[in-house]
């Protein structure tokens, strides 16, 4: 199967009679941090879920290709084999367990380590250095936390198992932008660390800058793919995902609204 | 106000069987979002088992191989035909639980026949006088099975990485089954310690001052459903306090029979699904059901 880190090859995924993921591939090298970008509805979760086979909690399965992480198979296993392997995601949305306290979310993160007590006590120990705040609300509930301390949670209750390969579904959803910065530069610590990341991101400005390989994903298939730095330099993708309209249609912008009689009530959010 | 204390105390030590019973239920539906119609028969299967070996092994080793027994009926119902089923619509699975209900409950009733049968358990009909009340040995015995066994369950369910598997999974599986958790393991987990729980509760419905295991016993164990529905299906504490509310209201209700007779006989079988009724009128979720806990 050729390649260390998590590799996907020709990956097809459908739910029913709908393809979600055309003949995906994509690989995560060792060590390094890959984005995949695309808009709603583009597969991005697919293609974790497809990784982590909980397809099959949203009526779907893989029709086609493989993917397997140090030339190991994974498209056969359990969820749970899976995280043994070395795979942990953090789904979008963040999912923390509301009901249970800020340590238990911890234990249930460590359900699927291979490792023992001793393991299990140095992943807590990190995740506490990374996030001081989690050591601080261990007893809360975390439906009580705040939205980026929940991400926080998240993010801590996924290093439990002490993954090799960590996937993020878009961890700057829904939250406020220094919240975001702040998630960014533990996705940078994390894999300063050690783990590789496939970070899955709407928000491109953040995921480029993270990343060292990126993926565009569009309508379940790959697009565009290279280097993090070329592709954000590409006009496609500037126009796309960064919001960046090249310079005459920016003065075409700027001249249409100063013609344009304006709200006044909408004055006070403007800039 | 002796014959209050005693029906009181009755009651509790009733409602603390039903609570098993109830804890059974809540515990399977946590784990797997199914109700399950089933459960009477798991807890006539654990008294059958005791009921047939006391003779030759003595009561605790039959006591402990009819628990046993149950618990494997209740793993053996998950594996062979909840499994299979996994994915389907929640409701049409607990209608597979009526249908495993009725298999079990017509081969157990089979079995049994027209016999009541004793379980052999060693307090017989001793009575326990203190001052004006009296109180049957077999009802203190269950009282402080029921607590130690709920005590013991809910402590593990806090505590233990098996609780927090169960926990987790009882929050959202697809998010526990990406930390690790086997799903398939929690769920025949919870249907065995239902089982092992139903055959405890087995044996203090059958004990003096009732006569025996029979055909009938599977119907008193139905009671524990309003309990478990009442204090909220997803919830342990609830299924605590709705077992007692079940049990003291019942235990009332027979005991005032004579001055209620206005109502009509068998009054005390009918209050706890009176109680049911009227508490989800007022709290549709049951005391203590659940509902969404979360800061966005």
């Amino acid at each position: 199967m050729g390649g260390s880190g998590l590799v996907v090859r020709d990956l097809s995924v459908g739910y029913g009679p709908v393809r979600a993921l055309r003949q995906v591939s994509l690989e995560v090298p060792e060590g390094a941090v890959v984005t995949v970008l695309g808009g709603n509805g583009a597969g991005k979760s697919t293609l974790l879920r497809a990784v982590c086979r909980t397809l099959s909690f949203h009526g779907g399965a893989v029709t086609g290709g493989t993917v397997s992480l140090g030339g190991r198979r994974l498209d056969r296993l359990s969820p749970d084999r899976v995280v043994a392997a070395g795979v942990s995601q953090i789904p979008e949305g963040r999912r923390v367990f509301a009901r249970m306290t800020v340590a238990d979310n911890l234990r249930a993160g460590a359900l699927g380590a291979t490792g023992g007590r001793a393991q299990r006590a140095a992943a807590l120990h990190r995740v506490h250095e990374l996030f001081p705040v989690l050591a601080v609300r261990a007893q809360q509930r975390a439906g009580l936390l705040s939205g980026g301390e929940q991400q926080m949670l998240a993010v801590g209750r996924a290093l439990m198992a002490t993954p090799g390969v960590l996937l993020l579904d878009e961890p700057s959803l829904g939250l406020a932008p220094m919240m975001a910065e702040r998630i960014a530069d533990t996705v940078r610590e994390i894999n300063a660390q050690g783990t590789s990341i496939l970070l899955v991101e709407q928000n491109a400005a953040l995921a480029l800058r993270l990343a060292s390989r990126a993926y565009v994903l569009e309508v379940g298939e790959v697009t565009l793919s290279g280097p993090a730095r070329q592709l954000a330099a590409s006009d496609e993708v500037r126009r796309r995902y960064l919001g960046v309209v090249d310079e005459d249609a920016a003065a075409d912008a700027s001249r249409a609204t100063a013609t344009l009689p304006s709200l006044s009530r909408w004055e006070g959010d403007a800039e | 106000m002796s014959t209050f204390a005693e029906l009181l105390l009755n009651g509790v030590s009733l409602g603390s069987v039903y609570a098993l019973i109830a804890l059974g239920f809540v515990v399977i539906f946590r784990a797997t979002e199914v109700v399950n119609f089933a459960h009477a028969s798991l807890l006539l299967a654990g008294g059958y088992v005791t009921a047939t070996l006391h003779d030759d092994i003595g009561f605790w080793p039959a006591l402990l191989a009819g628990i046993a027994g149950a618990a494997l009926v209740g793993a053996a119902v998950e594996f062979l035909v909840m499994r299979r089923y996994r994915g389907a619509d929640h409701s049409v699975l607990a209608i597979v639980t009526i249908g495993v209900d009725i298999l079990l409950t017509t081969e157990l009733t089979r079995r049994i026949g027209t016999d009541v049968l004793a379980l052999g358990d060693p307090w017989g009909d001793a009575v326990l006088t203190v001052g004006p009340i009296s109180l049957a040995h077999t009802r203190i015995a269950a009282f402080v099975a029921a607590a130690l066994l709920i005590t013991a369950f809910l402590l593990a369910f806090r505590y233990t990485t098996w609780g927090v598997a169960m926990r987790a999974a009882a929050e959202s599986a697809e998010t526990a089954a990406l930390m690790g958790v086997r799903l398939g393991r929690v769920s025949l987990g919870a249907w065995a310690v239902a089982g092992g729980l139903a055959a405890v509760a087995a044996l203090f419905l059958t004990v003096f001052p009732t006569p025996g295991l029979e055909r009938a016993t599977s119907l008193a164990a139905l009671k524990a459903f309003p309990a478990a529905i009442l204090g909220g299906l997803d919830s342990t504490t609830g299924a605590l306090v709705g077992g007692l509310l079940v049990g003291v209201t019942e235990s009332l209700a027979t005991g005032y029979q004579s001055d209620l007779t206005f109502l009509g006989r068998g009054l005390g079988d009918l209050a706890p699904y009176l109680v049911m009724t009227a508490i989800l009128l007022i709290r549709p979720a049951g005391l203590f059901g659940t509902k969404e806990l979360a800061r966005v």
